[in-house]
């Protein structure tokens, strides 16, 4: 049994701990060719460079902004989704839908952002028809200001539907004779859905704000590596991307790893943080308190 | 059924629903669409429809002819099929043995299923992993799009999750009979778990087609470039394929070979969709409940 440990526990060593480890170079002024043995220690140096450094700044404060947006425009759809589909009483309607719902949840973020760009970019069939109707085209794709609302766009269309599975999932579960008990005694449907559905629903909708919020820091890395170019990284550099820029392209490997770390310390809090505020609220979380039920 | 509760919904609902539904199909099916027909669209199509065409009226495979006799996609496909056929096998070898170990009691199961855990929570950054690639020579090396996706936290918790509940009594009469811990996962346990072992795979599979990132930032060598990049530099970059192709004449209009490009992308997911979408609703659910 042992031996059948040691693979996995290898890979976890070589391609996570290893490198959990290698974040000293955050304190190093790290040299590729003295090693990271051999590079200069030079303690928060690298910090306060960022905390001077204003490009750091904007990258934060997108990456906050963007979080919060995705956080009240995404969450609430997959749940009003799921409700829906769950309201549906043809179960042939309700296979339909989610077929072509989860599907976009498979296709790479290139793929997304190319169909968002062949749909809406400049070039894009809806500029296209806007210009054959004699209307100036939209730019969609490229307005900084608006990039907040793109982004959720391309998350709702590619995650809304998968993200729904999980309240359908949790809506069988709530018992059906509490239905059965509110209508007898003349409850409608929206008292229905507000005082049964949505409450049997809190745990799940906890659980999931929180996975969210811990993850809020790495909003979709991808999504902005793909289209810092076309927006600009006024709008759209974020904490991973100005790690990758700073540290890979730029070769300033102390600074960019000083702020990878920097935001894995706060999205850690953050999750932990989150989790406890769930535990006050008498909520399960994700991690138990072993004993604590 | 309607329940006998549920009150028949006006039309008003009705129709809200029904367009709230209906609308967000209708979007993620029409881009998918006009991409295909675009790409399948001759030129003439093209040009009389501005650019985009929703349904090719003379459909024809040029721009795939063309786009396969570059050699750049062909490459291209070779190198993301190896990734993910390669990966999905070692990636599957190592979760199924780490998930089965650590899901019946055994010396070290629960220290290292912390360990699996904690990679739940927290990310090593992109600096130190790509250091920790190149200190292991692998820069350039189409392993380094393979060995560092080989154990993913969540299908390890849906397949530990289905292991626990496979009987004890069953993995103990083989035990008796002499078989060891690996025959016992080979005979036993993983023929009980086809179902969900295939699903993980899928999972992993379309993981390793999809990976856009690990490309760039570990591959420098142009010709080892797999779907995905080639998709980002050709047609979202917009860099002209008629140029690194030097293909056959005459080509066709770059929109149905740049759309022919995205098809690619696209299709090996759509292949296995179904099958995926069959199962994925009870591994995801048994993993997020359970684990």
């Amino acid at each position: 049994m042992v031996l059948l440990m040691v693979p996995g526990v290898l890979f976890l060593l070589v391609f996570f701990y290893l490198p959990v480890l290698g974040n000293v170079v955050a304190f190093q002024d790290f040299q590729p060719y003295l090693g990271i043995m051999h590079s200069e220690w030079n303690g928060l140096q690298n910090f306060v460079s960022l905390y001077d450094n204003p490009d750091f700044w904007d990258a934060l404060r997108n990456t906050l902004l963007l979080a919060a947006v995705q956080l009240l425009l995404f969450f609430p759809v997959p749940l009003a989704l799921a409700l829906i589909v769950d309201s549906l009483v043809s179960n042939r309607l309700r296979r339909w839908f989610q077929t072509i719902a989860y599907l976009p949840h498979f296709l790479s973020w290139v793929l997304v952002v190319t169909l968002f760009q062949q749909s809406l970019g400049g070039a894009g069939f809806v500029n296209n028809l806007l210009r054959q109707a004699g209307l100036d085209p939209i730019p969609f794709m490229t307005n900084p200001d608006t990039f907040p609302l793109l982004v959720v766009a391309q998350l709702i269309w590619k995650d809304a539907g998968w993200a729904m599975i999980i309240f359908l999932a949790a809506l069988t579960t709530v018992d059906v004779s509490l239905y059965e008990a509110a209508a007898a005694d003349g409850a409608g449907r929206w008292r229905r859905l507000w005082h049964i559905t949505l409450p049997s629903l809190r745990t799940v909708i906890v659980l999931l704000l929180i996975l969210r919020i811990g993850d809020i820091l790495s909003v979709g890395f991808e999504q902005f590596i793909l289209q810092r170019d076309s927006v600009g990284p006024g709008a759209a550099e974020v904490l991973d991307t100005f790690t990758y820029y700073a540290g890979v392209v730029g070769g300033d490997w102390s600074s960019g790893a000083a702020a990878g770390l920097a935001k894995g310390v706060v999205g850690a809090l953050l999750l932990w943080g989150a989790n406890s505020l769930a535990h006050r609220l008498g909520e399960p979380g994700i991690f138990q308190r072993r004993g604590v039920s | 059924m309607r329940p006998i509760w549920k009150e028949r919904p006006s039309f008003g609902y009705q129709s809200v629903k029904a367009v709230v539904l209906g609308g967000f199909a209708l979007v993620i099916v029409v881009p998918i669409m006009v991409v295909i027909s675009t790409s399948l669209a001759s030129d003439q199509d093209i040009i009389d429809a501005g650019g985009y065409v929703l349904w090719p009226s003379h459909p024809t495979v040029k721009a795939y002819q063309t786009l396969f006799s570059g050699g750049l996609m062909g490459r291209a496909i070779l190198v993301s099929v190896f990734v993910t056929v390669v990966g999905t096998a070692i990636a599957l070898a190592v979760t199924i043995a780490l998930a089965y170990a650590t899901s019946r009691p055994v010396l070290f199961g629960r220290p290292v299923l912390l360990m699996v855990l904690f990679t739940l929570l927290f990310a090593p950054g992109i600096i130190p992993m790509f250091l920790v690639v190149k200190q292991l020579g692998l820069i350039d090396s189409l392993w380094s799009l393979i060995l560092p996706g080989a154990l993913g936290a969540f299908n390890f918790v849906v397949l530990r999750t289905f292991f626990m509940n496979v009987p004890a009594e069953l993995l103990e009469s083989a035990r008796i009979d002499g078989a060891s811990d690996i025959t016992i996962l080979r005979r036993v346990v993983m023929p009980l778990s086809k179902a969900v072992i295939a699903v993980v795979g899928l999972f992993y599979a379309v993981g390793f087609w999809n990976a856009f990132f690990n490309a760039l930032l570990y591959l420098n060598d142009t010709s080892k470039w797999p779907v995905q990049v080639i998709l980002r530099t050709y047609v979202l970059q917009g860099k002209s394929l008629s140029a690194d192709q030097l293909g056959v004449e005459p080509l066709p209009q770059p929109q149905s070979l740049q759309m022919a490009v995205v098809v690619v992308a696209l299709v090996p997911i759509a292949l296995v969709y179904p099958f995926l979408q069959r199962h994925f609703t009870k591994g995801v659910i048994t993993g997020a409940v359970k684990g």
